[in-house]
């Protein structure tokens, strides 16, 4: 279809790596020598407390905030990131948790705002026509596009948010707490809509404090805790217990950072040559 | 993989498989979900509209009814209210603030607000006056000048707010100050220069008026493009598998419109007919109604209006949109200066002055842009200044003096934006804010 690209096939491949990025506001160093990869084709968490930096080191991703030091890399090139047309550029997409639609708006204003079809003049009916064929792909379920955003529910309007990602045909899809406002069902929707992100072959950047949701979809867990990396998790090899203690810092003792460090040692390697999407915690039939 | 709630078919999975399949295929693309409440015939599209308003989605019809009731009052006080010469020169006297509004009318939609063009049109009035009679430049340059003058209003205002974020509130009430100052000091001592009545500007303010076959012929070639485009558009949309507005509602809609344009065009040919200015200001609003809604800027228009952190994260160059409306709304202010003083013949101290600034902002207000932004069309500053200048009319031909008028003109004006408020209100509990 012309809206999206057919699933790549080249999963696994390192699209953006970042190392030692620091960020500071003022006096507070709200980012000290982050680590981060992403590969296409799989979905890494990145969880953390409130102030852990999860959302600054996504606005460095999308180019809100540039960072103070540090390398972001894109296909062993080094590049930088200093507004929001060079993440485009880069091929990320970021849907932030306010989603950021135009309510005033209907559904195929917002999804090609900004990248409208046509030349001098709109053009409508190819527009409408590419929103049908993306939202069916996705499975979605909007009644018309050609209602304001605003009489939409909380999961279509995520709904929207997420293809009007896609429009660009990103290599990156970052999601910051896309499943935070919604129901149960809704809820599943969304993360339906992560998978089928994945098996495009799209790197997605899942924010979530919803620890189901990350142990459902996600393929790797980065942990952040006050400004730093605090572990590197594959969902198959760990436990519930292991992350919220990563993510609290109860773990933060002799005994467990001899345990973290074995873990570690265990789960980095594997993480660093990506993992399959069948890797994931909960057997197919268990998902949402 | 395929779970059982991602099953590709937006219709719901306990309908067996080969009907959905058939039902699907017949049904355009845009209408295969069956939630979707779809009008069936004319009742259905009356049903469908009477919903709409109820929601708070009510666009010009407050403004169209406003319009009738004040119609038929003043024509009940006053039987000279309806005649063709009185209409003829409502129409006349529409031009120029009406252009003024069309400018409102986009700052607006950004959901500011310029004070200022009654200034803006004084000082283009003097510039025009000035250079044209006491330095006497040609005309053309003249013109061109004073339109140049409300571009660099528009790019200072735009700069100013871009760069220091002060509130359009702010920044455009030191330019009502400050350019009516300006004005007073290019007019200089004298304070009144008359244009002469043999210059075109004069002529074409006053005097043209279209012969009565080009007035029909415009009509004609009006609706015949109004429906060439919505049949070009129903085609396209067919064949593009989507639903399509049926050949009959082609029809009557352009019967509809070959009415509306054909009977007050008739009416006003009784007397002297459409006036040139009037057609120019009508053409500027369809022309500014075709960028808004054809072309990206438009649409980034109204999405900086409706959200302008969405527009910004899309990549919208926002402060490029706010400057262009800002120069738009000068330069559109300019020019209702130059009309108004075509049409006085003359530009002085009070060009500009006394009730200009509010019957624009009134009028962009009154025929439904939203204070709030992302809501209105070029239309609104045509229906609205309609009604203001109807107001204006027929008061001053019940031999009201302009105390009453401006009393009555301020509670059109407070009417106006309550009905804007409540809509928004209703619109939010109904879903479309």
């Amino acid at each position: 279809m012309a809206a999206l690209s057919a699933p790549e096939v080249s999963t696994g491949e390192l699209v953006l790596s970042l190392r030692g990025i620091d960020k500071n506001f003022g006096a507070v160093q709200a980012l000290t020598g982050i680590d981060l990869d992403i590969y296409s084709g799989e979905v890494v968490a990145l969880v953390g407390d409130n102030g852990a930096g999860k959302s600054t080191l996504v606005k460095i991703l999308a180019g809100v905030h540039p960072q103070d030091g540090g390398t972001i890399t894109s296909d062993d090139k080094r590049v930088s990131i200093n507004n929001p047309a060079d993440s485009n550029n880069l091929g990320i997409a970021t849907v932030y948790q306010d989603l950021a639609l135009c309510d005033n708006l209907d559904v195929v204003a917002n999804l090609f705002l900004g990248h409208e079809l046509g030349r001098g003049t709109i053009n409508e009916v190819e527009m409408e026509k590419r929103s049908w064929s993306l939202l069916r792909q996705l499975s979605a379920r909007i009644p018309s596009v050609r209602i304001p955003v605003a009489s939409l529910s909380g999961g279509q309007r995520q709904t929207v948010a997420i293809a009007r990602s896609l429009i660009g045909e990103p290599r990156i899809v970052i999601l910051d707490e896309p499943t935070a406002a919604l129901g149960v069902a809704q809820t599943a929707e969304v993360l339906n809509l992560i998978e089928r992100l994945r098996e495009r072959g799209l790197g997605v950047v899942l924010i979530s404090h919803n620890m189901a949701d990350v142990q459902a979809v996600a393929d790797r867990i980065v942990v952040l805790r006050l400004g730093r990396n605090n572990g590197e998790f594959k969902v198959a090899d760990v436990t519930y217990e292991d992350i919220i203690a990563a993510i609290t810092g109860a773990s933060d003792n002799a005994v467990t950072r001899r345990a973290q460090a074995r873990v570690d040692a265990a789960g980095a390697p594997a993480a660093t040559v990506g993992s399959r999407s069948d890797d994931t915690a909960l057997p197919e039939e268990d998902r949402p | 993989m395929t779970t059982p709630t991602s099953t590709p078919t937006p219709s719901s999975p306990d309908e067996p498989p080969p009907t959905e399949t058939v039902r699907l295929a017949a049904v355009a693309a845009d209408l295969q979900d069956e939630r979707l409440i779809q009008p069936h015939g004319l009742g259905g599209t009356i049903r469908a509209f009477g919903k709409r308003v109820r929601s708070g989605d009510i666009g010009s019809l407050p403004v169209v009814i406003g319009l009738i009731v004040i119609w038929v009052a003043f024509s009940l006080l006053n039987p000279n209210f309806l005649s063709s010469t009185n209409l003829v020169n409502l129409t006349l006297q529409c031009a120029a603030v009406g252009t003024i509004s069309i400018g409102i009318v986009l700052v607006l939609l950004l959901g500011e607000i310029d004070l200022s063009v009654g200034s803006v049109s004084g000082l283009s009035a003097a510039i025009l006056a000035v250079s044209f009679v006491n330095l006497g430049w040609p005309l053309p340059v003249s013109l061109l000048a004073s339109l140049l003058a409300g571009v660099v209003v528009g790019l200072l205002y735009g700069f100013l707010y871009t760069r220091f974020g002060v509130p359009s509130f702010v920044i455009t009430l030191a330019g009502l100050l400050g350019f009516l100052g300006l004005q007073l000091w290019v007019l200089g001592s004298t304070g009144s220069i008359n244009l002469p009545f043999d210059s075109w500007i004069v002529q074409f303010a006053q005097q043209w008026f279209l012969p009565d076959w080009l007035s029909y012929v415009l009509v004609v070639l009006t609706v015949l493009a109004y429906a060439g485009q919505l049949l070009l558009t129903a085609n396209r949309r067919a064949a593009a598998g989507l639903s399509a507005v049926p050949a009959t509602s082609i029809v009557v809609r352009s019967v509809f419109l070959l009415l509306v344009l054909g009977v007050p065009t008739w009416y006003l040919n009784q007397t002297r007919g459409v006036g040139a200015m009037f057609l120019l200001f009508l053409i500027l609003v369809v022309v500014m109604n075709f960028f808004l809604t054809r072309t990206r800027w438009g649409r980034s228009v109204y999405a900086v209006g409706g959200n302008v952190e969405a527009a910004r994260r899309s990549g919208i160059n926002v402060t490029r949109i706010y400057v262009t409306v800002f120069v738009l709304c000068s330069t559109f202010a300019a020019l209702g200066g130059i009309l108004a003083a075509g049409r006085l013949a003359a530009a002085n101290q009070g060009s500009g002055g006394g009730d200009t600034n509010l019957n624009a902002i009134a009028a962009a207000v009154i025929g439904g842009a939203s204070l709030f932004g992302g809501r209105g069309s070029a239309f609104s500053a045509l229906l609205g200044i309609l009604v203001i200048q109807s107001i204006s009319s027929g008061l001053t031909l019940l031999n009201l003096d302009s105390s009453i008028r401006y009393m009555i003109t301020g509670a059109v004006l407070l009417l106006a934006v309550i009905v804007d408020s409540l809509s928004r209100r209703t619109r939010v509990s109904h879903g479309r804010a």
